[in-house]
């Protein structure tokens, strides 16, 4: 029974903010008490779920997402990771959950530079130790997935910025990590590449994989099961459209149409 | 992780490069610089082995504190030394004199740089061998015959290529036989102990010194461990006979190679380590170029830094890459610095050939490869301690 499991993520009252006294920032705030005090955001997500992050440009999305990746520490609140908090973890065990739990995509691909497209996606399973051939036989495979398996040799500097974006999916997603987290990723690729990556993700999702997305796009967050939308650092509003247990509303349509 | 370092220098040769000249330049100076202070200490060591270590010299002193005047050293005075019957440290006496003139043979006019009248123990004693010929002899000295033995530079100046043995020199109007030439012993320094012509004593003092003092009398000990024992006899003896009671009071000065060996030694170890010290700051300097640089690698790759963190990259893995980077750079510079310093002492330095010493390659090698851990595990430490956002969001 899915539904009785605990989220996968859950934080509490969790806030960022950055600079001090009058030039403070809050990134990320959630609703404010009466004396204007931060609370703080709470959110829970369920495994297997398909989570749309939207928001006007400097809402807190980006934020949020980097507090999820276990890349920054919330100012204050907490993150349960797997029933774990993650603020108890030291250096050593979080980089073992970025490596095991987690793939990331950037907003900015961060890709890293003067290596090729299949060194760059061995790097997540050298870090685990995985050896060199099964890694090569596995980043190969993910590259393939991402309809690149012919562009393996060339460096960042030799790819186009949707191949780039492609790269760093493939990347995220050959450890096989339970939680998929992208910052727009789509936000500089043409239609056709958007919809090929969107599929790869709702691939992923049927398969189990609990994903947040970041998006500004209303048709990226047509594939998610569920929309939440942040206003200056705070949930205004988080609207279900599939259920937890069922496949990403995208290939749940497409079945329907052929069915 | 080798192959990742060797990329990560290759993505700057340049500057890689320019990082391994200093370090080079630091190693390769440190090898050199001691190997220069070294040669000349094992340059001034052989030249002082080469007089015989089991020589003392006797020479005439004015006693401190004595108003009487010095008595002069003479031939009576060796003659005491050599029939002395209870000292079994002395195994030669050989009173010298020595004196300048001109040499002439045919038309060829030449001034060696010293004529020297002794007895022929003065050979064995000075080490000096003979080459063409032969010495001349105790019959020589005692009918003062008119015989010389040429130091090789002397006879190349007055015969070029002929061979001297047999012929006529005449020395300030005094004829004498060449009987024989000496090896070539080498220069030590300003003077030439090859420009010499060596006669029987009495020879000398007649045609030139007269028959008073002689300017040294030149013992040799049994053994290089009987010198300290032959100056206490030697001591003995000519306060005999130069009847001095006060040993604080004695009119001769008796000086032995080791002690000469030692003060030239301990003059040569403070050149040395002066040279070393030199060296040691250049090779520091190569350390603080490996830290400048690995210091502006990691600022230039932070954001890589952050993206490998943020992939799950460990702390341990960070750092063991930049610091086999920064020890790779050492490593080369140094192998580099170590060839260039051996193949660099291979040519003399201001008329010192260097001797390089063992100790200093392996230690300036380690000491650079250590600079290089040292150095470069500050800035590496820095990019490992990076919280992934910081690193991503570095400029
Ligand atoms: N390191 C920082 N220092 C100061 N302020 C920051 C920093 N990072 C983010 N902010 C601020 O926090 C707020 C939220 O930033 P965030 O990057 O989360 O926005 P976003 O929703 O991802 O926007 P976009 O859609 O443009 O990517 C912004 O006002 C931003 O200026
Ligand atoms: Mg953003």
């Amino acid at each position: 029974m899915r539904a009785a499991k605990p989220p996968v993520i859950q934080i509490r009252r969790v806030t960022k903010s950055y600079g001090h006294g009058d030039a403070v920032v809050h990134a990320l705030r959630g609703p404010m008490t009466g004396g204007g005090e931060p609370l703080g955001v709470d959110l829970d997500v369920a495994e297997g779920d398909y989570v749309a992050v939207m928001g006007s440009s400097g809402s807190g999305k980006s934020t949020l997402m980097n507090i999820l990746g276990c890349l920054d520490v919330p100012t204050s609140g907490r993150y349960l990771l797997d029933g774990t908090d993650v603020g108890h973890l030291d250096e050593g065990q979080l980089s073992l959950v970025r490596n095991r739990k987690i793939g990331f995509v950037f907003q900015s691909f961060n890709l890293v530079p003067r290596t090729t497209a299949l060194a760059q996606v061995e790097l997540p399973l050298a870090y685990a130790g995985v050896r060199a051939a099964e890694r090569r036989r596995r980043a190969t495979a993910a590259l393939g997935l991402v309809g690149l398996a012919d562009r393996a040799g060339h460096k960042p500097n030799q790819l186009s910025g949707g191949q780039q974006q492609r790269v760093a999916v493939a990347r995220a997603l050959v450890t096989a990590p339970a939680m998929l987290l992208a910052d727009e990723p789509t936000g500089n690729l043409d239609s056709h590449s958007t919809e090929e990556v969107l599929g790869i993700i709702d691939g992923l999702n049927a398969r189990g994989r609990t994903v947040v997305v970041i998006t500004h796009e209303d048709e990226v967050a047509l594939h998610a099961k569920r929309v939440i939308r942040l206003v200056d650092g705070a949930i205004v509003s988080d609207v279900r459209q599939a259920p937890v247990d069922g496949p990403p509303p995208a290939l749940a349509a497409a079945a329907g149409v052929v069915a | 992780m080798l192959r990742f370092a060797v990329a990560g220098l290759a993505a700057n040769k340049v500057r890689s490069a320019l990082t391994m000249l200093g370090v080079l330049i630091g190693v390769a100076s440190v090898i050199l610089l001691l190997a220069v202070g070294n040669g000349s200490s094992v340059a001034v060591k052989d030249s002082i082995t080469s007089l015989g270590t089991n020589a003392l010299t006797v020479s005439s002193s004015a006693s401190r504190g004595s108003v009487t005047a010095a008595k002069k050293l003479t031939v009576e005075d060796a003659k005491a030394l050599a029939t002395a019957t209870d000292t079994p440290s002395v195994k030669s006496v050989a009173p010298v004199v020595t004196t300048s003139g001109t040499a002439l043979y045919g038309n060829i006019s030449y001034q060696p740089g010293q004529i020297v009248g002794t007895y022929p123990a003065y050979f064995e004693t000075s080490n000096l061998k003979v080459g063409k010929g032969d010495y001349f002899s105790a019959d020589d000295v005692l009918n003062s015959r008119k015989v010389a033995v040429l130091g090789s530079t002397t006879a190349t100046e007055l015969f070029a290529t002929e061979d001297p043995v047999g012929k006529k020199i005449t020395i300030g109007g005094t004829p004498f036989t060449v009987v024989g030439v000496l090896k070539t012993k080498g220069s030590t320094g300003f003077n030439d102990p090859d420009d010499v012509v060596i006669a029987p004593l009495p020879t000398v003092q007649n045609a030139f010194t007269g028959f008073g003092s002689v300017n040294q009398i030149l013992v040799q000990a049994s053994s290089a461990e009987a010198t300290t024992e032959a100056q206490s006899d030697i001591t003995r003896i000519l306060m005999g006979t130069h009847a001095i009671k006060d040993a604080t009071k004695v009119d001769f000065r008796i000086s032995n190679q080791t002690s000469l060996l030692s003060a030239r030694e301990s003059t040569d170890r403070t050149f040395t380590v002066l040279l070393g010290a030199v060296a040691a700051i250049s090779l520091l300097v190569g350390g603080i170029g490996i830290t400048n640089i690995m210091l502006v690698t990691v600022a230039e790759r932070t954001r890589e830094i952050g993206i490998r963190k943020a992939l799950g990259a460990p702390r341990a893995v960070i750092l063991g890459q930049f610091l086999a980077e920064s020890t790779l750079l050492s490593v080369i510079g140094a192998g580099l610095g170590v060839l260039v310093g051996i193949a660099g002492s291979h040519f003399p330095v201001v008329g010192i050939k260097p001797v390089v010493i063992p100790e200093s390659v392996l230690g300036a090698f380690g000491i650079a490869v250590a600079i290089g851990l040292f150095f470069g595990s500050y800035p590496a430490n820095r990019a490992a301690a990076l919280r992934p956002i910081d690193a991503l969001r570095h400029e």
